[in-house]
């Protein structure tokens, strides 16, 4: 079920919340040297686990296998490198909702005209429309081209003359992207324990029988696609914000892939199974890396062990883990 | 009329499974649609609802064409419908099965509240935190009936509602279907229950092969067997 969270489940997600949260408390005593680096490591998954989340949304809760999803990511990214002046900050008040609201068009269009399909079908058009993103910041001048394009100076936080948060600041921001991926979660769970939610939810299931209940499920998903579009938009711009840099390859129909498998490995419907398969699959790329340069062979069979051995991922063994647990306390 | 339609011809593919049935309910009617296994009914009720779209004739909702219509737009316009097989969600409660439906009916009627339903059939209440496939058949017979009755319908749909099901079981369904009945919501009934449909129904009618071969009141059945023997094989 997507509406809730077994409570001792729920323990054992707030214990690494915490613990990724004192990071920069222990970090610097395990890791030493490597701190600095992996400080931006766990900023740059705490990213890619909000795309992921806002993927489940699709795949996991509306039953929608996009491989375009990476395309408003992309966006979000592009947004924030075209409306930020070359040699000054970007106003974050004005150029984040700048952002969400262009990001929102683009998945509203792009929703409207995918989700009349289903299945193989609705891949596919999606595939398609992500690729029409790549190959348009790839092939124009806008941005960069192929090379991408660079953001100097990261927008500035200010209210009152004052300065917020320091968004250069590797420490500050990891805190930021924090505070972005438990929000985001937190909106996501509630989304989904709203009626609206539960709809979306059912569709997933049985498309016809919400049909029969008297819901359009067009207009249910649609929604839900524009949503999810807009949340891979804020990871996007929070990406480019960390990297100060966008190109192409952050539409690409691999980032898609990528982000798909994080989905099915971490457990898909469960919001909190995608955030899990983020960083298991963004550490084990890291690890395999530093051992051997034929890092995808053991990741490759990583991932087939896991589809294998845990049918509906990480996050299903966690919760049939509390289900004995629940069980033997009775 | 409540809905009316009429001169149906629906096909699966090659195969015609309706030849022009006219069909209609009255305002608080309840219409027993009877036959043998294979005949129609359901297809009869999916052609009303736009599940399976007829390829001539007319379906009129509240004097409304919606031949044009979407099954959730159909739906809409006061009906409610249960399916063969319940429909459950797997991934939703019982709570989450009734809240999700809830909505007022025609000029905002709300006269079937979360409350009602869950007074109307007790055992819902007992396991409001269940999964929907984790009840019993019975159960989830009950809670089908119950989302349905959440959307305040001024028409319920119920396709085989009692099958498979025990007969203490049964005889609750239909004590329930007697009450929405004397609470004016029309219905359309399909069930192989033809002693209980006698007595409830208001109008009977038999398909046999895709046509109707008798539409008209219980007491004209019930003095001529030799018909539901002929049309049914009783």
């Amino acid at each position: 079920m997507t509406g809730t969270v077994p409570r001792r489940l729920a323990v054992v997600l707030v214990v690494l919340l915490v613990a990724l949260a004192l990071f920069p408390l222990w970090g610097k005593a395990v890791f030493a040297a490597k701190y600095a680096f992996l400080l931006q490591k766990l900023t740059g998954i705490m990213i890619v686990a909000i795309m992921a989340m806002s993927l489940d949304l699709l795949v996991g809760v509306a039953g929608l296998v996009s491989l375009g999803h990476a395309a408003f990511f992309g966006l979000g990214g592009y947004m924030l490198a075209l409306n930020s002046p070359q040699y000054e900050a970007a106003n974050l008040w004005l150029v984040l909702p700048q952002t969400l609201a262009a990001v929102a068009v683009a998945a509203l269009v792009v929703g409207f005209l995918s989700i009349r399909t289903s299945g193989i079908y609705f891949i596919m058009v999606t595939l398609a429309f992500g690729q029409m993103g790549f190959y348009f910041f790839n092939d124009s001048k806008l941005a960069g081209g192929s090379d991408g394009a660079y953001i100097y100076v990261k927008p500035k936080v200010e209210a009152f003359g004052a300065i917020l948060v320091d968004l250069d600041h590797k420490l500050s921001f990891f805190y930021v992207v924090l505070g972005v991926l438990v929000g985001v979660y937190a909106l996501l769970r509630v989304l989904l324990a709203s009626p609206f939610g539960r709809v979306v939810g059912a569709i997933g299931i049985n498309e016809n029988r919400v049909q029969g209940l008297g819901f359009n499920p067009m207009a249910y998903k649609l929604v839900a696609f524009t949503i999810a579009g807009t949340v891979a938009g804020l990871a996007g711009f929070l990406a480019a914000t960390q990297y100060g840099f966008v190109s192409p390859a952050m539409l690409s129909w691999h980032h898609s892939g990528d982000v798909l498998v994080m989905v099915i490995l971490g457990g898909m419907g469960t919001l909190f199974g995608p955030v899990l398969g983020a960083f298991i699959l963004e550490l084990a790329r890291y690890g395999l890396e530093a051992v051997t340069d034929h890092w995808l062979l053991p990741m490759g069979a990583m991932v087939i062990a896991i589809v294998l051995l845990l049918p509906k991922g990480v996050a299903g063994l966690l919760l049939q883990w509390c289900r004995k647990r629940e069980g033997s306390d009775d | 009329m409540m809905l009316e339609a009429n001169g149906i011809h629906t096909f699966y593919g090659a195969a015609q499974v309706l030849h022009g049935v006219d069909f209609r309910v009255g305002k608080g009617e309840t219409v027993a649609l009877m036959g043998r296994n294979g005949m129609g009914k359901s297809t009869l009720v999916k052609s009303l609802l736009g599940i399976v779209r007829p390829r001539q004739g007319t379906v009129r909702v509240g004097g409304h064409d919606v031949g044009a219509l979407d099954t959730h737009a159909i739906i809409r316009r006061g009906i409610a419908y249960v399916p063969e097989g319940r429909g459950m969600f797997h991934n939703l409660t019982v709570r989450e099965h009734l809240v999700m439906a809830a909505r007022p009916g025609a000029g905002g009627r709300a006269d079937w509240s979360y409350d009602r339903v869950l007074r109307t059939f007790p055992r819902l209440a007992e396991r409001l935190d269940n999964l929907g496939t984790h009840l019993s058949g019975g159960e989830q017979q009950m809670l089908a009936i119950g989302r349905a009755l959440m959307t305040n319908p001024d028409l319920l749909i119920l396709d085989e509602a009692t099958e498979g099901l025990a007969p203490l079981v049964r005889r609750e369904i239909w004590r329930v279907i007697r009450a929405i009945k004397e609470t004016g919501i029309a219905s359309i009934i399909v069930d192989k229950n033809v002693g209980v449909l006698l007595d409830l129904a208001d109008r009977n009618i038999i398909l046999v092969k895709g046509k109707v071969v008798y539409d008209g009141g219980p007491d004209t059945l019930k003095a001529q067997p030799e018909i539901l023997e002929r049309h049914i094989g009783l």
